[in-house]
């Protein structure tokens, strides 16, 4: 099961090197990490996206990151209404000729092409990960030369919904 | 003996502001944490600290491999309940000490540890004596920092005593590039530490306690599990306390041994593998499991899915990621374990009635007590640890490797005081006795040391005798010496029909010789009458003793949980 976990950490040399060997050490499953500054320039945010067995080495992931020094904060935002996105740049083959239809393509998913090249282009496209593999998906007949991927990043909304359950609907 | 810190000299705190090369702040530094002790190797990356060390007082020990001098540390900070302090020197000096740090973060041993590194403007250079010491001992670390500025190296010590003595108590690494030891910076020691991520609870839930206090009231089977957390928040009196006034028997890990009398009526043993048939039968028909500052290592708990079936689980433990790690939790409690038995003692303790419970477990006792067949032709290693424990008058402090020798001392020894059992419990290192006998007899100078080590671990840092005889420092070792690795070639029996694939060592040193090589007085036994014999004569001098006693190779450790066996499957539990 596929959980997407933030961490504000300390911006400090190591940091991530001391998350990554933690993961490692303690065999979960990583499919994404990504980091960056926060408003903060002391403070990185790390979004992991882990795949997990159960709901109990979901909490273990948060325990051991929250037993680092560097670590601030830990958050288990799977089943809040979360923004996430991913970047992803693609090299597709393209001629001349066939420029015309890969706009029309990828239109849209609102993607952008960002370099042209006599051979090929290089299209940028944000989003969740499924609209990322529904491109690739798409794109692949043409050519894909090369492509790149950021992971994940995700944000809770500034606005939750409050949970509704069914029994009072009914 | 030396005198620890005998030499120390008085010198006033240097001021805010003071200007100083790096391995005077690291100097001045420890001062202010109260260093007495330091065990330590010399390298080309540390010449500068060692030089301030020269003339600043401060006692060191010089280890003979610094696996020994981080060994060393570990006894010291576990009977001192201090933090141990090492300095190793950059590449091999650091990479020698990774056996000490795995083997301090999995027994929570509180350790700082410096490294020496190769100058800022070669790292990553692949210079002489360089590793990426950082790198390689991150996962066996609490915490670790590289020093990159040079007056950022009083908060970085600062931080590190703080992070490696509080919460759970662990190693941390300083690791010092050479420049950043010889340059200079401003020196400051004042000011709050301030780690924002690091806010260890101590305090428990009192919601949780109350829901402990019910538990135990509503239990029928309840039994404490008490482990090295005891010890470590030094809990003893309040565990005792506690188990009295509910009348709940107590069962020790392996680490936890001495944190409750063992010679208490309430006492069932040790759990585990090596354990007692009644402790280990007690946990599994518990109805209420009540662990203490045990981490249900699966030495302890067997396989699983056999764990403790009836009983709910309370979970006591400063770490809360230990809670719920391997054992599902009805009560998990986050706090020390000290403090958490305070709160319990302040609740109103109603007392469930255990009586059929007490009645099974005396049954038990009595019926399957721990057993070994003594002969009069070959000397048996429980009758040496028998008779140590007679000639100590049970109050030495004990330090071993890990194997056979181990757990018969885990078995025989009947440790009634906490602080008087240092053992490589969580990594099992070979070669941890000897040297972590010297910390412990330099942590303690008043009480009988005695490290218990079987030939094989013996071996592997045997050289740190050098240090016995440089401090005089009046350990005993005791070579439980039955020509092979015990445990190994046990294992081998009964899990490999016999095939004693390297585990045999016939060919062995002269033990007698050695000792008088390193100048220490050799004495061996291979009967129970010169065994008697050799311990008395070893407690009565006033100095190391080297005691060789050749002791029955083909004797096994039982009762045994085998692996992959539950707890209530023990084997050899009778003759």
């Amino acid at each position: 099961m596929k959980r997407i976990i933030t961490a504000t950490v300390l911006n400090r040399a190591g940091v991530l090197n001391r998350v990554t060997g933690l993961f490692t050490k303690r065999n979960f499953n990583i499919e994404s990490i990504s980091v960056g500054h926060t408003e903060s320039e002391d403070v990185s945010r790390m979004t992991f996206v882990v795949n997990v067995e159960h709901d109990n080495a979901a909490e273990q992931v948060i325990k051991q990151l929250n037993k680092q020094i560097d670590v601030l904060k830990v958050q288990d935002i799977t089943d809040q209404a979360v923004v996430s996105r991913e970047l992803a740049l693609m090299k597709v083959a393209s001629t001349p000729a066939s420029r015309n239809e890969l706009y029309a393509v990828i239109e849209p998913f609102r993607a952008t092409i960002i370099d042209v090249s006599r051979d090929s282009l290089i299209i940028q496209v944000t989003g969740e990960s499924s609209k990322i593999e529904a491109m690739i998906d798409l794109l692949q007949p043409y050519g894909l030369k090369e492509v790149t991927r950021t992971g994940t990043v995700a944000v809770p909304r500034g606005t939750q919904k409050a949970a509704t359950k069914l029994s009072s609907i009914i | 003996m030396r005198k620890v810190g005998a030499n120390m000299q008085t010198k006033e705190p240097v001021g805010t502001g003071a200007q100083m090369n790096g391995a005077d702040m690291l100097i001045e530094s420890l001062r202010r944490e109260n260093v007495d002790v330091i065990f330590g190797y010399p390298g080309g990356a540390v010449l500068p600290i060692y030089d301030k060390l020269y003339g600043s007082g401060m006692f060191h020990v010089l280890a003979r491999h610094e696996q020994g001098g981080i060994h060393a540390a570990e006894g010291y900070a576990r009977i001192s309940g201090k933090p141990g302090v090492v300095i190793a020197t950059s590449g091999p000096g650091a990479t020698n000490i990774v056996t000490g740090l795995a083997d301090a973060m999995i027994d929570s041993l509180p350790l700082v540890v410096f490294t020496g590194q190769v100058a800022s403007s070669v790292i990553g250079s692949d210079a002489f004596q360089e590793a990426d010491v950082l790198g390689i001992t991150m996962p066996i670390t609490k915490h670790s920092y590289q020093v990159r500025n040079i007056s950022d190296m009083p908060r970085i010590i600062k931080e590190a005593f703080h992070i490696a003595t509080t919460g759970r108590p662990g190693p941390v690494l300083i690791d010092i590039p050479k420049d950043m030891a010889q340059g200079d910076g401003t020196f400051s020691y004042e000011g709050e530490i301030d780690l924002p991520g690091y806010q260890p609870t101590y305090f428990p839930n009192q919601l949780q306690v109350k829901k402990l206090t019910d538990a135990v009231a509503a239990a029928k089977k309840p039994v404490i599990l008490a482990g090295a957390g005891v010890l470590l928040s030094k809990g003893s009196e309040q565990l005792k306390n506690y188990a009295e006034r509910q009348n709940i028997p107590v069962i020790n890990t392996l680490l936890g041994l001495g944190c409750f009398p063992a010679d208490h009526p309430l006492h069932l043993g040790m759990a585990g593998m090596h354990g007692t048939y009644t402790a280990n039968m007690a946990i599994y028909e518990s109805d209420l499991l009540i662990s203490i500052g045990a981490r249900f290592d699966d030495r302890v708990t067997g396989n699983l899915k056999h764990f403790a079936p009836n009983a709910k689980i309370a979970h006591i433990d400063i770490d809360p990621a230990e809670i719920g790690k391997n054992v599902p939790t009805k009560i998990p409690i986050v706090g020390d374990a000290k403090e958490v038995l305070k709160q319990l003692l302040l609740q109103e303790g109603e007392i469930g009635d255990y009586t059929k419970w007490h009645e099974k477990l005396a049954a038990w006792k009595q019926e399957y007590p721990l057993w070994y067949q003594n002969s009069a032709d070959v000397l048996k290693p429980q009758k040496v640890v028998e008779l140590l424990h007679k000639y100590t008058n049970g109050d030495a402090v004990v330090t071993t490797d890990v194997g056979q020798h181990q757990m018969w001392v885990a078995q025989y020894y009947t440790f009634n005081n906490p602080d008087r059992w240092v053992t490589s419990g969580g990594l099992g290192t070979m070669g941890f006795g000897l040297p972590s006998a010297i910390g412990a007899q330099l942590a303690n100078k008043d009480k009988t040391v005695v490290a218990v080590v079987g030939d094989g671990g013996f071996q592997m840092t045997l050289q740190e005798l050098g240090v016995i005889r440089e401090l005089n420092l009046p350990v005993k070792v005791v070579v439980l010496n039955n020509q092979s690795l015990g445990m190994v070639r046990q294992w081998q029996e009964i899990f490999y029909e016999e095939r004693y694939s390297h585990s045999l060592i016939p060919n062995q040193p002269n033990l007698m010789k050695l000792a008088e090589a390193y100048d220490i007085k050799g004495l061996q036994a291979s009967t129970e009458e010169e065994a008697h014999a050799a311990l008395k004569e070893a407690m009565e001098t006033d100095g190391p003793v080297l005691l060789n006693f050749f002791v029955a190779p083909k004797e096994n450790v039982y009762p045994m949980v085998a692996p992959g066996k539950g707890l209530h499957e023990m084997v050899g539990v009778k003759p």
